[in-house]
């Protein structure tokens, strides 16, 4: 009876555990430790939330490990940390330090404009973002363990987040409408490995589970991220810059359970105070777009 | 025969699978009032700690603690094993105080640390279980009137049953194994129907089919 640690199992497994949870953005233990007492099922540690990284410009990289590692001390929940698209040293410096997942982020700025990361050469496990399937697909065989679909990250609209999703779904139900001698075009139309694209067309969904991220501030945006197919939410500045993060935390946490229930939302997001004030997406130039990027 | 799935987050939607695949009808339960008419209730894996405010917040733990004390079987896997324990290392408040073990969480690791093996599991017969452990919880105390239904080669104990709870460290929900979902069905018939046998889950409860 042999053990085998980092198979494909358990890298995909674990984002099976954080299903119909919140993984929330954040920036130090406190936050951290918030983040776990409002119900959160993992956090994202890094230095700078989204609507800030935007804000100050520049470039964008990995969080310094020590906060990291204050993160990872401060909470028993899994951490993931952030590394740029491509950078697979951010992505090995990440893995030495522990963290339970890896995000290569399109957030950060990227470090290889042609090439992700090639994932399976690690043993910790990733997430990737996606705007649509075949996106998703290409980034499952170089080995992503979980999807997210992007929104516009730092704005707290989730027009985004709901085009990206709704074009995920949609191309999934198509598949699923094909003749199966069809799939061979559709695979090369959306630049897709074949046996994936057959095995979503089988299945109904993809290969490894998906959460909506992007653009996620008050508790009904999550609950309509469930509601369009997703899996659980990623919020990242949503919640430590609206007035409460406490309360916001904790309701955007309820509004994803009860997603199809109505009346819970309504109960939850009484008294919250003031949501992140937010940028309309449209407003954002396509050069400072950051869903946008990824190959 | 209706059995519950704690549906607060987590792992959940494979129980359900697993239910159906047996011909149990599975309910998600997320509020008091979905517990209504089952006869057994599986506490699935994802983190405990979202799990105890989530319980607490939509006032499940009285009715689940309720149901239990009736005698339905529970059966919780990896964070599921930790809300069921009496006792949990490092001093967490139990949940559901319900089986006399203590339990230590992430006892492995980190993700880093998590693994597949193969395991005897006698109650289910010769062929071993294929374990998926996930950040996983394990027994450090055993006490008595709990019995041992396996362990590592290092003797650690990673699957306990005390009457009618039984708490797993590892994942049979994600490896397509039937059998221990078979036998809780057969224990919820028995609960359900009380010396009525156990036709509960369509086959002969302690054959070997797997969810393909």
């Amino acid at each position: 009876m042999t053990a085998e640690t980092s198979t494909w199992a358990t890298k995909k497994g674990l984002a099976q555990m954080l299903k119909g949870g919140v993984i929330m953005d954040v920036v130090t233990p406190e936050h951290a430790k918030i983040a776990e007492d409002a119900g959160a099922c993992a956090v994202m540690a890094l230095e700078r939330v989204p609507s800030d990284i935007r804000a100050a410009g520049g470039v964008a990289r990995m969080s310094d490990p020590e906060m990291i590692e204050g993160i990872m001390a401060a909470v028993s929940i899994p951490v993931m940390a952030k590394a740029r698209i491509g950078h697979f040293v951010e992505a090995q410096v990440l893995e030495a330090l522990g963290v339970d997942y890896i995000d290569e982020s399109e957030v950060l700025t990227p470090a290889d404009e042609t090439n992700h990361i090639d994932k399976h050469a690690f043993k910790v496990p990733f997430v990737c973002g996606c705007r649509n399937l075949g996106e998703a697909l290409r980034r499952i065989n170089e080995g992503a363990a979980m999807i997210r679909t992007k929104g516009e990250a730092g704005t707290g609209d989730i027009v985004e987040a709901v085009r990206h999703i709704r074009i995920l779904m949609s191309e999934i139900r198509r598949l699923q409408s094909m003749r199966e001698d069809e799939l061979f075009v559709a695979a090369k139309e959306m630049d897709a490995p074949y046996d994936l694209v057959k095995q979503v067309a089988a299945e109904g969904r993809l290969p490894v589970v998906n959460f909506v991220a992007g653009g996620i501030a008050i508790p009904a945006d999550a609950a309509l991220a469930m509601q369009l197919g997703a899996e659980g939410v990623f919020v990242g500045s949503g919640i430590f810059k609206s007035e409460n993060p406490r309360k916001t935390a904790e309701a955007i946490v309820q509004a994803t359970l009860h997603f199809d229930n109505p009346k819970i939302i309504a109960e939850v997001s009484k008294g919250l105070g003031s949501p992140m004030r937010g940028i309309a997406a449209a407003t954002i130039p396509e050069a400072e777009r950051l869903a946008v990027r990824g190959w | 025969m209706k059995i519950g799935v704690l549906a607060l987050h987590g792992a959940v939607i494979e129980h359900i699978q697993i239910l159906r695949a047996i011909g149990v009808e599975p309910v998600p339960v997320r509020l008091p009032e979905d517990l209504e008419g089952i006869s057994g209730l599986i506490l699935p894996g994802g983190e405990s700690t979202t799990m105890r405010k989530l319980v607490a917040r939509w006032g499940l733990r009285e009715p689940i603690m309720a149901l239990a004390r009736s005698g339905a079987p529970i059966l919780g896997t990896c964070a599921g094993m930790i809300i069921v324990a009496m006792e949990i290392a490092g001093g967490d408040e139990p949940v559901f105080p319900l089986l006399d073990v203590t339990v230590e969480r992430n006892a492995f690791g980190r993700q880093l640390d998590s693994f597949e093996t193969d395991l005897a599991m006698p109650i289910l017969g010769d062929r071993p279980v294929h374990a998926i452990f996930i950040r996983a919880p394990i027994i450090e105390r055993v006490g008595p009137g709990v019995e041992v239904l396996a362990r590592l080669p290092d003797q650690r104990v990673v699957a306990v049953r005390q009457r009618n709870v039984i708490a797993i460290a590892f994942h049979p929900e994600l490896a397509g194994e039937t059998r221990i979902h078979r036998l809780v069905a057969t224990m919820a018939a028995e609960y359900a129907e009380p010396g009525e046998g156990t036709e509960a889950a369509g086959t002969e409860p302690w054959s070997f089919g797997e969810v393909t």
